[in-house]
């Protein structure tokens, strides 16, 4: 606690030096002071938390990404960029960059797509089925990860699960497959079940945002003879505009943090090793190799940067839209 | 015209055909969970499965409710794991032994009752400051908060675990309750609600000499108090739901919460389908019965968000 309200201090400090360029021309010096002061008791508890258990953490992680520091005590040497020219070399680790790609490149796309179809099918009903198609989506994620992995576990088990004995049952396989065992269908299972948890939110927003579509100029456009086609490419879609990019870049943050089905269900066999599980795994498993603890903090600096870049890209991509 | 009347109507029927073949896929999970925590052994063994229970047992809720047990609460002088050689607390007293699935249960509703209160009391403040004070660096902070959602949460999960064992939080549901109070989403939400507070009536609330905490009470609690339900539902069920925060930080089975209870069962036992059901549901019903009472908040939560996000 003590280490959070020096850095609250600190910050504080840093804006009061920053203050003469904008401050406004309208108010007084007095008034102005005032409005800091209290702005600022405002803002304390809720900067403490905020510096204390995200900002600190944050530059904690950079730190130790340039040492060899492990998880119990011992010596820490400051070792520059060696972590990250190994990360590149290390096979492990592009390999779970390569799956975690895989994920996001199917499982957003579709999650974007099918959430946008779902929302035209139902934003326009009446409130009660609308309601309830929403909150059907939604469950599996109000349902919790640990629960929803729990069943989809038995599902696709290889002697009890529902997928082998229906598709045997209906003749499809003759055998039963072994889902989170085979690599050639582990990485599959696991975006199907990331789909299923990550489409509640998406609906929630395209329904809203479909529904705030200007109306006016949907029936201009219809009395003008445009098909509905037409209607959605030409007028609604530029105005959810922003509502897909937002969920662009929530479902692409979401695909690539996914840890808890690989860390319930495959722990990161069978080729569905993901960066997320491996940085877990590195930290918190691999604890007798040394500067495992700095090597998994580069690592969790790399998955940052990368998430950082392409939301960016696809703020900008949106933009030049 | 008849035939594009037609047409739609087609492609209308079609659509509520596909929208609830695939609303039952998306419920099935949900449906299975409930059903296989009553199934008997056979009924899970079964070749042909079966769609429903042929017989409905509880033998799967009382082999999770006496298998293991851990006591009520334990007692300890506080802040005494600061000044003992092994970093242990000293036990004052413990309480009866209870089924360690009622603990967990507790433990998480503490944990996201906590978080839900402490998020909305800060956020709230802090939302209002930035929507409505103009001080100085209040861009810098701002941009400080919209920087950080960008950031993967996960990804501050490992170094926080230095942070919480320097201040001897592991293995405590505190440790887990602070960074969900200090995500800056709420302070995001809380500020978009508050933009709409009008000017005038603070103003006039600073006429009529109200003090700047009275104001805050009195005028803008009650306009802001739809914000602070949605933000209160999306933190309690975002808390709930938090396992790999949990994972990371919490690790004995008395400060488990019933997530990391089920998941430990599910390390445990790769067999007992009707025990592992019987678990989820357990940690899936409460949640679901606050999503489906609160669901409007919710959905506007999500939604507020969302805006100029």
């Amino acid at each position: 606690m003590r280490i959070s309200t020096l850095a609250v201090i600190s910050c504080f400090k840093r804006g009061v030096l920053i203050l003469p360029k904008h401050s406004q021309p309208t108010m007084s010096k007095a008034l102005q002071r005032r409005e800091t002061i209290s702005g600022y008791s405002f803002l304390a508890p809720s900067l403490i938390f905020f510096v204390g258990f995200v900002i600190i953490p944050m530059f904690i992680c950079i730190f130790l990404s340039l040492t060899d520091a492990n998880m119990h005590a011992g010596t820490t040497i400051f070792i520059g960029f060696s972590n990250f020219a190994k990360l590149f070399k290390d096979e492990v680790f592009l390999d779970a960059l390569w799956n975690t790609f895989v994920i996001v490149v199917v499982s957003v796309p579709a999650t974007c797509a099918f959430s946008l179809w779902v929302s035209s099918a139902i934003y326009k009903m009446h409130s009660v089925p609308r309601s309830l198609f929403r909150i059907i989506f939604y469950l599996p994620v109000v349902t919790g990860s640990v629960a929803v992995t729990a069943v989809w576990n038995w599902m696709y088990d290889n002697y009890t699960g529902i997928f082998n004995t229906v598709l045997k049952g209906i003749g499809l396989i003759d055998k039963n497959i072994n889902w989170l065992g085979d690599s050639k269908f582990a990485l599959g299972c696991i975006i199907l079940i990331l789909f299923t948890t990550s489409v509640g939110q998406p609906i929630v927003l395209y329904v809203s945002a479909l529904g705030n579509v200007d109306q006016s100029l949907v029936e201009a456009a219809q009395v003008d003879g445009a098909t509905n086609l037409q209607v959605f490419w030409k007028i609604k879609w530029p105005q959810i505009m922003p509502t897909t990019l937002y969920i662009l870049v929530i479902t692409t943050i979401n695909s690539f943090q996914c840890f808890a089905l690989i860390q319930l269900l495959t722990k990161g066999g069978a080729g569905t090793n993901t960066v997320m599980y491996h940085i877990y795994f590195t930290a918190f498993k691999l604890t007798e190799q040394r500067g495992h603890f700095g090597y998994a903090n580069a690592m969790g600096v790399v998955l940052a940067i990368a998430i950082g870049l392409l939301s960016a890209l696809q703020f900008k991509l949106a933009k030049e839209k | 015209m008849k035939t594009s009347v037609e047409r739609v109507t087609a492609y209308k029927v079609i659509s509520w055909i596909l929208l609830i073949v695939l609303a039952f896929l998306f419920f099935f999970p949900l449906y299975w969970i409930v059903t296989g925590a009553f199934k008997t052994g056979a009924d899970i063994y079964a070749v042909e499965p079966a769609w429903f229970p042929t017989e409905w047992t509880t033998a799967n809720f009382e082999k999770l409710f006496t298998m293991r047990t851990v006591p009520l609460f334990e007692l300890t002088v506080p802040f005494s794991g600061y000044f003992t050689e092994s970093g242990k607390p000293i036990l004052l007293a413990t309480g009866p032994a209870i089924p360690a699935a009622i603990r967990w249960l507790i433990n998480t509703v503490f944990m996201a009752v906590m978080a839900m209160i402490l998020t909305c009391i800060t956020a709230a403040m802090a939302g209002y400051a930035l929507a409505k004070k103009r001080f100085t660096g209040r861009a810098i902070v701002f941009g400080l908060i919209v920087c950080a959602m960008a950031l993967p949460k996960q990804v501050i999960l490992i170094p926080l675990l230095k942070e919480m064992s320097a201040l001897k939080l592991i293995d405590n549901l505190w440790a887990v309750i602070f960074p969900t109070v200090g995500w800056p989403f709420g302070v995001f939400l809380m500020k978009q609600f508050s933009e709409s507070i009008p000017g005038e009536i603070l103003e006039a609330a600073r006429i009529d000499g109200a003090s700047e905490f009275k104001t805050f009470t009195t005028v803008v609690l009650p306009i802001i108090q739809p914000g602070i339900g949605a933000l209160a539902i999306f933190t309690f069920i975002n808390s709930w739901n938090d396992y790999f925060m949990q994972l990371v930080m919490l690790n004995s089975s008395k400060n488990s919460t019933i997530s990391l209870g089920i998941s430990t069962l599910m390390a445990e036992t790769t067999v007992d389908m009707g025990l592992l059901m019987a678990g989820a549901a357990l940690a899936a019903a409460p949640i679901i019965i606050i999503f489906l009472i609160f669901q409007k908040y919710f959905t506007q939560g999500i939604t507020m968000g969302a805006v100029k996000g």
